[in-house]
């Protein structure tokens, strides 16, 4: 019943672990695969191993939100291989460059292990020259696709955020470059200020919203973008439960990706949010989620 | 009131105690953390500089707290450096705790520098159920010795064995924490270690307890980032030691393959000890 393709991947569900989240070891891969995930998304990972910023790195904001700037930290390509050198999970890496010529060297320390395919990350919010920065700047968008395209038959999936180019104008021109799908939203620019010391606390003074503030905007940007383009749309954005979910569904995302409902619920929350969609897809009497995706395009 | 606890609380440093020449505990009215359960940590805010997790050490003074900080890296010497009046930040209290058992009769505490702190939490919980223990303190020398007037005072109504290791043998017994381990061991039985310190000291007190089947609560320390189980920087294995643990029992530990060999560095990649 939850079972879905989405740019010629079968998954057993639709629920995706969203970039940036536990993202770092196979054994944690494997456990939260047994919680309940359709497949996970590793970290965002760079040529190069980098350290990120300085605590802290997360606050906690507004009603279940947080904000973060954790600033890329990863254990770069070669160790990440090395990591999920014996992968047997449904696996996607998320992959980060500075610059085109990044992207040829990612895509040949992982295209021979056993992964589904790749998210390109071009809307971290808060990473200097990574990225956002490259997001916005559709000629080099374009490049990228096209060169991660050509040297890969796996499925290529463009994260895309809240920038400074308008995201629709993004979004075709992701999908006119060749990309199997779009993950739309990564977190927004924002800032926290502790009243106490007047100062910012993210040691990198600005980060990116995610949880539950996000999820209007995540599921506006949904609707919008599948209205533009006919690949696939991945939905991500402040999902706590099976409502959200389906209504990220509705709006016309083919998958969801969960991330700061984990800060909150645990890994418990994977199998509850399921739950909740096959009982609404019984009330709704459908057989497939399949049938309700997009459903709100209609009204 | 509810009180979300990922929140960061803004307190006043109203004491700084020197603990030794390079530890220094520091002491804030806070209730949540002053109910802290022993193990459990605190995500600790140095304005402008680093956050760090940190055990949560007792005041004697009603709804206060203290954490107690090694002059170490760049944020352990910024938290070090902080005097009376300053401001701090704090999160928490996270992760879960050592357990005691109402049937509990003779445990053992096992400690070195500030992982001594959840065990002196643990010893004022120990001391209020009017439980007999024994514990062990290692220093390196006998500067370096902390918390041994306090142990003394918190235990001092009950048979307490006090054993204080210091490597060269300035103070007490000459040696590590697991020499004079091995020595009470053929001695007397124990029928819980709880342990804090450095993971490979807890190595080799696990691997001392097997032969005797004692069972064992072991807190871990690992790099945190986040704290709340959504980063994975702590992680052993698939375990996340800051939802998980921070304590882990003998089963645990058993199949815990990187206990006492990895952990994740700040870019992720695995570290030997």
């Amino acid at each position: 019943m939850l079972s879905i393709d989405l740019a010629g991947i079968h998954l057993k569900n639709p629920l995706l672990l969203a970039s940036g989240f536990l993202g770092i070891s196979q054994e944690i891969f494997n456990r939260l695969y047994h919680n309940g995930l359709g497949a996970i998304v590793s970290k965002s990972i760079s040529v190069s191993p980098l350290d990120g910023y300085k605590g802290p790195t997360v606050v906690s904001v507004g009603e279940k939100g947080y904000l973060n700037a954790v600033g890329l930290a990863n254990p770069g390509a070669d160790v990440f291989a090395h990591e999920i050198m014996n992968n047997q999970i449904p696996l996607i890496v998320s992959i980060v460059g500075s610059s085109q010529s990044d992207f040829p060297k990612l895509i040949s320390k992982f295209d021979k292990l056993n992964i589904l395919g790749y998210e390109i990350n071009l809307s971290c919010p808060h990473v200097a020259k990574m990225g956002m920065e490259v997001g916005d700047d559709l000629d080099l968008v374009t490049k990228i696709i096209k060169t991660i395209k050509s040297k890969t038959q796996k499925p290529v999936i463009v994260k895309v955020g809240i920038g400074n180019t308008d995201i629709l104008k993004l979004a075709s021109k992701i999908q006119e470059s060749g990309a199997d799908a779009i993950t739309a939203i990564n977190t927004i620019r924002a800032m926290a200020i502790n009243v106490e010391t007047g100062m910012s606390i993210l040691s990198n003074k600005v980060g990116g919203l995610s949880g539950i503030p996000l999820k209007p905007i995540g599921v506006r940007c949904v609707f919008e973008i599948t209205k533009k383009v006919n690949i696939p749309v991945i939905g991500c954005g402040g999902i706590f439960t099976w409502e959200d979910a389906v209504e990220y569904i509705l709006a016309g995302a083919t998958a969801i990706e969960l991330g700061s409902v984990i800060g909150f619920e645990g890994l418990k929350a994977f199998n509850e949010i399921k739950l909740g969609i096959t009982r609404y897809l019984e009330k709704k009497n459908c057989k497939n989620i399949k049938e309700i995706i997009g459903l709100a395009h209609k009204y | 009131m509810h009180i979300n606890i990922d929140k960061i609380r803004t307190v006043v440093i109203e004491e700084v105690i020197e603990e030794s020449p390079s530890v220094k505990t520091i002491v804030f009215h806070d209730r949540l953390s002053s109910n802290a359960k022993p193990a459990q940590f605190l995500m600790v805010w140095i304005p402008r500089k680093e956050e760090l997790p940190m055990s949560v050490m007792i005041s004697n003074k009603k709804d206060h707290a203290a954490i107690t900080i090694r002059k170490h890296g760049f944020g352990s010497t910024s938290l070090f450096e902080k005097k009376q009046n300053d401001l701090i930040g704090i999160r928490g209290p996270y992760g879960n705790y050592f357990r005691v058992s109402k049937s509990l009769k003779n445990p053992i505490l096992i400690g070195g520098g500030t992982g001594l702190v959840p065990l002196i939490r643990l010893a004022t919980v120990l001391s209020k159920m009017q439980r007999r223990c024994t514990i062990i303190m290692g220093a390196q020398t006998q500067k370096e010795i902390l918390f041994k007037v306090l142990v003394e005072k918190i235990l001092n109504k009950l048979s307490t064995n006090i054993i204080v290791t210091t490597e060269d043998g300035s103070f007490g017994v000459k040696g590590v924490v697991t020499d004079a381990l091995k020595y009470i061991l053929k001695k007397e039985k124990f029928d819980m270690i709880y342990t804090c310190g450095p993971e490979l000291m807890m190595k080799n007190i696990y691997n001392l307890s097997i032969p005797y089947s004692i069972p064992i609560q072991a807190s871990l320390e690992r790099y945190m980032k986040c704290g709340i189980g959504i980063c994975a920087s702590c992680c052993i294995n698939d375990k996340l030691v800051c939802k998980d643990g921070t304590v882990f029992n003998e089963n645990q530990l058993s199949e815990l393959s990187e206990f006492g060999k990895v952990f994740r560095d700040k870019s992720g990649r695995p570290s030997y000890y």
